[in-house]
């Protein structure tokens, strides 16, 4: 009987139970914990102090960068301080980013804008909490600069070939929010409601923002 | 647009913020960033001067040649002026 128990190896939901992480310690995973534990033996940092910057950034997300995209597209004064100087306008709504040096980039009838890091995994981070496990592969690093277009479409976005492409890659100090355009048919929306329709992907131009009553 | 500028074909090692794909390729500064400390030294704690960043807008034909799959889209990248080198503008 090759079946007797076909789903041992299934939790009641019906899925494969996660495996324990039993496996050893990779050099770099060893090498935090010496640096942490050598930081706090030292009096540098305290554990409490450790966790506590662990909760601000797992208190970040993407609502923080809906809300400036919001307030974007309802005060166009606002709009054109972002333009200027994202950083200084994220600041401006109560958004504690740090050092980060934001740029925002706007997709308009003629451009549409995609953020990537070739080098790495650069992200704004300080503004919309840690990246999306696809932003950091290789697959979507090496593809985003050569046939950014297929990547788009696989995100389920077929941009017209009249509309210009820019691909933005955070070589180095700056990071990037791509201001995506106002979705039709949300004259009537406040801030808060177009907020809702701002996806975290829309502000990395993987996407565009929801449409309203969608 | 501004400047033409070309990205040197130099491949030291270590760290450095200059992405491969764009060595020896020819853009256009979109616009100047200030300055920022070096990380080719910061990245081995060493005293870290500071160099103007720039980003800079290639085509897609300039990068991928007859391969790309949009000639006329771009990619823009910071790029540090120890990498650049001034082009005389096209006629």
């Amino acid at each position: 009987m090759p079946h007797d128990h076909p789903h041992d190896h299934l939790s009641p939901s019906g899925h494969p139970f996660r495996t324990d992480n039993d496996t050893p310690l990779s050099y770099f995973q060893t090498m935090e914990i010496a640096v942490r534990e050598l930081l706090i033996e030292k009096g540098v940092l305290t554990p409490a102090e450790i966790a506590t910057q662990i909760e601000v950034m797992d208190g970040r997300s993407p609502a923080n960068g809906a809300a400036v995209v919001a307030r974007a597209w309802s005060d166009p004064a606002f709009k054109a301080r972002l333009l200027e100087d994202a950083g200084a306008a994220s600041r401006e709504m109560g958004f504690d980013i740090g050092p980060l040096n934001l740029i925002a980039v706007e997709n308009t009838a003629e451009t549409h804008n995609l953020v990537v890091c070739t080098l790495c995994s650069c992200y704004p981070r300080n503004l919309l909490g840690l990246p999306p496990d696809w932003y950091k592969t290789r697959a979507y690093r090496s593809r985003a600069v050569k046939e950014p277009r297929s990547v788009l479409r696989e995100f389920g976005l077929d941009l017209p070939e009249s509309t210009q492409l820019r691909v933005h890659d955070s070589t180095a100090d700056m990071r990037y929010i791509v201001l995506p355009a106002r979705p039709e048919g949300t004259s009537d929306m406040d801030e808060s409601e177009l907020a809702k329709l701002v996806t975290r992907d829309a502000m990395i131009g993987a996407g565009l923002p929801r449409a309203p009553g969608g | 647009m501004g400047e033409r500028v070309r990205v040197k074909a130099m491949m030291p090692p270590g760290h450095v913020r200059a992405p491969a794909y764009l060595r020896g390729k020819t853009g256009e500064i979109e616009r100047s960033l200030g300055a920022f400390k070096n990380p080719e030294q910061l990245a081995y704690a060493l005293p870290a001067s500071h160099k103007n960043l720039y980003r800079v807008r290639f085509t897609m034909a300039e990068l991928w040649g007859a391969a790309a799959e949009t000639p006329q889209d771009v990619v823009e990248a910071e790029i540090y002026e120890h990498w650049l080198e001034r082009l005389p503008n096209a006629p």
